[in-house]
């Protein structure tokens, strides 16, 4: 099964991210800011990455840039979770070269049918 | 997929939020005193995290009035507005709003009030904009047609950002039945060629009732990484514009989760810090090998061994006791968590009155034991506020009596032996001693002040019904007295004590247990029954000879300790307790002392020293006055804990009657 890293600072948050992955079979990591979040993800390869944009020690925009420049993270899925409906912010996760956004808030459907749009 | 219910998430959630908020309080605090942008940033991702939370988790009204604080720190996060008094002013109340929404969420009660309204709307007014009713989901932004053109062509960037077009198309077969076509023209010679771009292109029809939006909705994540183009199949020839509709999902509302959550919270929790779990770990696994060694000597025990036995058992006793030790710091949180508050009280509290007070704050790391914390927030508050409402002068005051304009008031938490020591330290007035004097007058607290020493007159301001204040304030003046707080300090099994000198200040200091859960005491024996009084509070054991004792009208009996005449408590009387020596030469007198004095208690004889593990008394069985607790002995039976505030208490009563 895919192996997804979950990363953002409230742990509700991504306490109900990660339950509802574990709970469709996914195997799934946490962190809970970007800097532990790419401590993770030089340790294992992740399938998918989850991320917050408003974090403590390093945000996930930074996170997103700081994946995208190691060789085994260029193509791999990852999805900003956020509240900005803006196309502006939106737009600022892609330029920092997320793949694509779910915005909160979302139940656990909505996360779990837009990882699997994802992952197929 | 109805298996996750979000309920289970709220718990932590209203935790987080609640931490999130004292931050915010803080970091306001802090700004109002100057602070930097990096505290702006801090309080942003605070109420950024509750309004993401409050919509994920099933709490709209609570999402949409953080929605509104939100878009205000929005403008101060991008320097479009300044930080001044009246914005801080106005975020602090979002900050109190905020935690009265977490109140009600907690017993499931309806987050919005008129007060939450009325803030959000100035909130909104602030920011220049008026709150409108929340809009339903936008319509599809045109009706469908018999079927679609897109043209698609990523970018050769787009693979490295994640997007495979394989997925894109995909999706657009689940809208409809699609036929595609790949244009190769762009393909590069096999040399050039990059297999971690994309040189491939797409010609899409789409047939089916899809809405554009609909379309549109499973390109969002690559606008800008493709050219685009989705054209209505009738009018292909018409080239609409690729505009990609942005939809909006909307807020989830489990008004049946927050129900259930609701009332599922009395428990609470502690979060413990990962270094303490290690510890305790660390710890079972030491108890697992000392076990392993001590089983050795179940088949056979060989007296040759008996040494290594010994050292089995002196490790055990060892690891026993740390593992209590640790296992009593896991109750344990920093004094900070109460000090917190302070900072935002006391800036209240001076704005009010029109003082000058600078709040230093010492010792913040210092440990209690949680229920300890929970008890003593509100005392502490009293003392503050008293500080600031009678201790503290106004600035012309002070620069009259050529004191710095500013006053300070400092809060210190420090250990000190096995107790906490908290102290509430103000460079105020003072105690006024003719004041006191004379309310404890016209009270009838006292006859005469002749040859009362100022320690005395000082105490009296803890009895009930005082207060010298000329008039009393809505802020010290809410029916609480400083008899309350030294109750409350006693109820924990604390004291308070208070040093204060005319012009200079006043010091109030606070010593508490360090935990509830475990006392030092000593066993005495009284007939068949075994008593533990607590060792803080004896004074010292004498024998007496039956001359000593002094009977007194009413029954009672005294005898003289030093310089007084301390009142007896025959503890086999008090409990009702068979078989106790009757004559006062054959048993013992423990002294004990608690805040409001001293007397002897008469026991059989002493037993030991030893650690007490408190248990409720009223949990278990009833309150029983003169009695703190129950604790259970080496060898199963149960002994009582003597509450020696309480029989003191008691004894005078009984004085008095």
């Amino acid at each position: 099964m895919a192996k997804i890293l979950a990363v953002d600072d409230s742990a509700s948050m991504r306490g109900m991210v990660a339950f509802t992955l574990r709970s469709a079979g996914y195997e799934v990591s946490e962190a809970e800011n970007g800097q532990l979040a790419l401590d993770a993800a030089r340790a294992s390869r992740f399938d998918l990455v989850l991320a917050d944009v408003n974090m403590p020690v390093m945000d996930g925009l930074s996170m997103v840039r700081e994946l995208r420049v190691l060789p085994e993270y260029k193509g791999v899925p990852i999805l900003m979770l956020t509240t900005e409906s803006n196309t502006e912010k939106k737009m600022e996760g892609k330029a920092a070269g997320a793949t694509g956004w779910l915005v909160k808030p979302f139940d656990p459907e909505q996360l779990l049918a837009t990882v699997r749009r994802v992952l197929g | 997929m109805s298996t996750v219910s979000l309920a289970q998430f709220h718990q932590v959630f209203f935790e987080e939020s609640l931490e999130g908020l004292d931050a915010m309080e803080a970091a306001l605090l802090a700004l109002d005193q100057g602070g930097d942008a990096e505290l702006v940033h801090l309080i942003f991702r605070a109420a950024h995290s509750i309004k993401g939370g409050a919509a994920t988790f099933g709490f709209p009204d609570m999402a949409a009035f953080t929605h509104e604080a939100e878009s205000l720190l929005d403008e101060l996060r991008d320097g479009r507005r300044a930080t001044d008094g009246a914005i801080v002013e106005l975020l602090l109340r979002t900050v109190d709003c905020l935690r009265g929404m977490f109140d009600r969420a907690q017993t499931g009660q309806p987050l919005a009030n008129a007060q939450s309204d009325d803030l959000r709307q100035q909130l909104a007014a602030t920011v220049g904009r008026t709150v409108v009713a929340p809009a339903g989901k936008a319509a599809g932004k045109s009706a469908a047609t018999s079927g679609w053109i897109i043209q698609f062509r990523p970018h050769p960037g787009m693979l490295a950002g994640g997007n495979d077009p394989l997925r894109l198309l995909r999706e657009l077969a689940e809208l409809g039945q699609l036929s595609v076509e790949a244009q190769l023209d762009r393909l590069p010679t096999l040399e050039a060629l990059d297999p971690s771009e994309c040189h491939l292109g797409w010609r899409i029809e789409l047939i089916g009732a899809a809405t554009h939006a609909a379309i549109a909705a499973v390109f969002e994540w690559v606008e800008g990484e493709c050219d685009l183009i989705i054209e209505p199949m009738a009018q292909a020839a018409a080239a609409l514009s690729a505009n990609v509709v942005e939809t909006v999902t909307a807020p989830v509302v489990q008004n049946a989760a927050a129900k259930a959550a609701a009332g599922s919270n009395d428990s609470g929790s502690v979060r413990v810090g990962i270094d303490k779990i290690d510890g305790l770990i660390d710890l079972v696994g030491e108890l697992v090998i000392t076990q392993a060694m001590l089983d050795q000597f179940r088949e056979e025990f060989d007296p040759s061994r008996l040494a290594l036995l010994q050292h089995g058992l002196a490790q055990l006793a060892r690891h026993t006791r740390t593992l209590q030790e640790n296992v009593m710091g896991i109750r344990m949180l920093p004094i900070g968590s109460v000090f917190n508050r302070f900072p935002r009280l006391v800036r209240d509290l001076t704005q009010k009155l029109g003082k000058l007070v600078k709040l230093e704050m010492i010792g913040e790391h210092t440990e209690l034991d949680k229920t300890v914390l929970e008890k003593i927030g509100d005392p502490l508050v009293h003392l503050v506020r008293n500080a600031i409402d009678h201790g503290l002068e106004m600035p012309d005051k002070r620069r009259a009596a050529g004191k710095n304009e500013t006053g300070t008031l400092r809060l210190e938490a420090f250990h000190r032996g096995g107790s906490i020591v908290v102290e509430i330290v103000d460079d105020g007035a003072g105690l006024n001693r003719d004041a006191i004097v004379a309310k404890a007058l016209q009270k009838g607290l006292i006859q005469s002040a002749d040859g009362l020493s100022d320690e005395t007159v000082n105490e009296l301001i803890f009895q009930p019904g005082f207060s010298t204040a000329a008039t009393t304030t809505d802020l010290s003046g809410r029916g609480v007295g400083m008899d309350v707080v030294r109750r409350n300090v006693t109820d924990l099994g604390g004291s308070v004590a208070i040093k204060s000198r005319l012009g200079v200040g006043t010091t109030f200091t606070i010593t508490l247990p360090l935990t509830l859960a475990i006392i030092d005491g000593l066993s005495a024996a009284v007939g068949e029954e075994c008593y533990i009084v607590p060792l803080v509070a004896i004074v010292e054991s004498v024998q007496l000879r039956a001359d000593a004792v002094r009977s007194v009208v009413g029954g009672g009996e005294l005898f003289r300790f030093r310089e007084e005449y301390l009142p007896i408590v025959r503890l086999h009387e008090q409990f009702g307790c068979p078989g106790a020596k009757q004559k006062i030469e054959d048993g013992l007198v423990i002294v004990v002392e608690a805040d409001t004095g001293r007397v002897g208690l008469f026991i059989d004889g002493l037993i030991g020293q030893q650690q007490a593990v408190v248990k409720s008394l009223e949990a278990n069985y009833r309150r029983v006055e003169g009695i703190s607790g129950a604790t259970i002995l080496a060898d199963g039976s149960v002994a009582l804990i003597i509450d020696v505030a309480g029989l003191v208490r008691m004894q005078s009563r009984r004085k008095a009657a």
